[in-house]
């Protein structure tokens, strides 16, 4: 099976601030893989570079190999490739627009789609995010008017209607109670099928429920990454270990 | 009672007469022009053309058109150039250059209004060989240029970034982002400020003594002397007629009338009930 990313000896660097260190990793395709780690250890900041988020940030700086499906990701059109590889934020963050028009957005800024398949187009997202029967009559109203795991859904529906290989959750759960957050993992579940998924997360029980493969960052570095199981129960790494039962500090 | 206490209320009192007297200067002024204005003030001052001295009547109908006139056309020049020049301050400007320009803004905004008309008449007014609406409107238009810009600058700093980035993650190129996402939710805000700016230089009589000039009469298009309410009422209130000066508070209370309007209208475009819708 190829890998759908393969990042290799990436360094990231803000100004003068070091905080990625030769970062090595391969991403296998239709599975989950999480990334877990104290607080600025750099996992977001590695997650932003897969889309090159990072470069709307100045000063940012990303070295590398960077490869999706073989393509070099650095050198792509930064346009092309966000639309291959989408992002959910941590903070869930819909437009000031109708539920209909932030789904829409992505289809209509890439141009895609004539009126009619347009709605098709929503509601398909709309219910892939497991969304639409609690919408589908309110779909003219402002997304403000959502619950806020709602609205985290909705961008998730978002992200999913311009179709994206690969979709990128930053801590998507971490504003969102536990009912909300059991929606939303359930949903991370069923997207394998047609992309594939990294999430950062502070909860490692969410990783250990919804990965196959997790990655341990500490300070900048990646200490470890295995398939999940192997993380959890039999860690190679003392740092990994300290960390997931709880005896970082 | 200690010093302390005493010292305390004596503050207590000065700071608090002081924030009065800020509040009761506009209804002051606000029931002077009503006192003296009011009487004047009627239907046909509205809709009459002024009459010489000594006969009763007559209005203002030219200047508030022609105030109405240099208004549109200031929107139609100054808005556009601030606010888009607003949009590069926020959203593509980088390096040194922003700053320049945001302190020149700032200078241009700070530049005596009188010297702006200057400006303005040297500019339009000695090529074209004669006064016009089009030289006052430039001259008010130098004035809302800064005003628009930096408005706009600050309302749309002030959308989240979290809402570019959802947008550019989607695969949006930046001037989409901007033109779809930043600026409508900017848009309440930048057009409060707008009418805002607008409203103040409605007021403004010195940049039009030489360029708009004034007129007694219709004037048609753009492209003449064209009477305003600013500087009507400097015309009527330094000549010796009383019932000219009469005209003149009743135009003071025209135009004081037109900015409170705009500025309650600002508040109503700004305010949540409206907001949420959209």
């Amino acid at each position: 099976m190829a890998d759908k990313l393969l990042v290799s000896r990436l360094n990231f660097h803000y100004g003068d601030n070091h905080v990625l260190h030769d970062v090595s990793l391969a991403i296998p395709p239709n599975q989950v893989t999480a990334l877990i780690g104290p607080s600025g250890c750099g996992k977001s900041t590695f997650l932003r570079t897969l889309n090159r988020m990072h470069e709307t940030v100045r000063n940012a700086r990303a070295d590398g190999q960077l490869l999706l499906d073989g393509e070099d990701m650095l050198a792509m059109d930064v346009v092309s490739l966000r639309r291959r590889v989408g992002m959910v934020f941590q903070k869930s963050n819909p437009f000031p627009k109708s539920i209909f028009d932030n789904v829409a957005y992505g289809p209509r800024v890439n141009g895609w789609m004539k009126r009619h398949s347009l709605a098709e187009s929503v509601e398909r997202s709309l219910r892939r995010a497991a969304l639409w029967e609690e919408v589908k009559d309110q779909l003219h109203q402002s997304a403000y008017a959502l619950s806020g795991g709602q609205q985290q859904r909705l961008c998730i529906a978002r992200a999913l209607a311009v179709d994206p290989e690969v979709l990128l959750l930053d801590e998507p759960c971490s504003a969102l109670d536990p009912i909300a957050t059991a929606k939303i993992e359930e949903l991370i579940f069923t997207l394998k099928d047609a992309c594939t998924l990294v999430i950062v997360t502070h909860n490692m029980q969410q990783a250990a429920r919804v990965a196959e493969h997790t990655g341990f960052f500490l300070l900048g570095k990646l200490i470890e990454f295995d398939r999940t199981e192997v993380i959890f129960k039999r860690p190679a790494r003392k740092e990994t270990e300290d960390y997931i039962t709880g005896r970082f500090g | 009672m200690s010093r302390r206490r005493f010292v305390n209320a004596l503050m207590f009192g000065i700071t608090g007469l002081c924030a009065l007297l800020t509040v009761s200067v506009l209804f002051f002024i606000l029931g002077y022009l009503l006192w003296y204005g009011g009487r004047s003030l009627s239907w046909s001052f509205l809709t009459q053309l002024p009459k010489p001295p000594g006969e009763a009547g007559g209005g203002m109908a030219n200047a508030i058109v022609g105030t109405g006139k240099l208004l549109l056309l200031t929107t139609l020049i100054g808005v556009p150039v601030g606010f888009v020049a607003g949009v590069y301050l926020s959203e593509f400007g980088s390096g040194s250059f922003p700053a320049v320009v945001r302190y020149t803004a700032d200078l241009l905004n700070g530049v005596p209004s009188i010297v702006v008309g200057i400006f303005a008449y040297a500019l339009v007014v000695v090529p074209m060989r004669h006064f016009s609406a089009l030289a006052g409107a430039v001259a008010l238009s130098l004035m809302v240029i800064p005003i628009t810009m930096r408005t706009t600058e600050q309302f749309l700093r002030a959308v989240p970034q979290s809402l570019r980035e959802a947008a550019l993650a989607l695969g949006a190129s930046k001037w989409q982002t901007v033109a779809t996402v930043v600026i409508p939710a900017g848009f309440r805000g930048i057009l409060t400020g707008t009418i805002l700016g607008v409203a103040r230089v409605a007021g403004e009589t010195a940049p039009l003594l030489f360029t708009s000039f004034g007129n007694q009469y219709w004037s048609s298009g753009f492209n003449q002397p064209t009477a305003s309410l600013p500087v009507m009422i400097f015309t009527f209130a330094v000549s010796p007629y009383d019932d000219w000066h009469r005209q003149a508070w009743a135009a003071g209370l025209v135009l004081l009338a037109l900015m409170l309007t705009a500025n309650v209208a600002a508040r109503l475009v700004l305010s949540p009930k409206v907001a949420q819708n959209g």
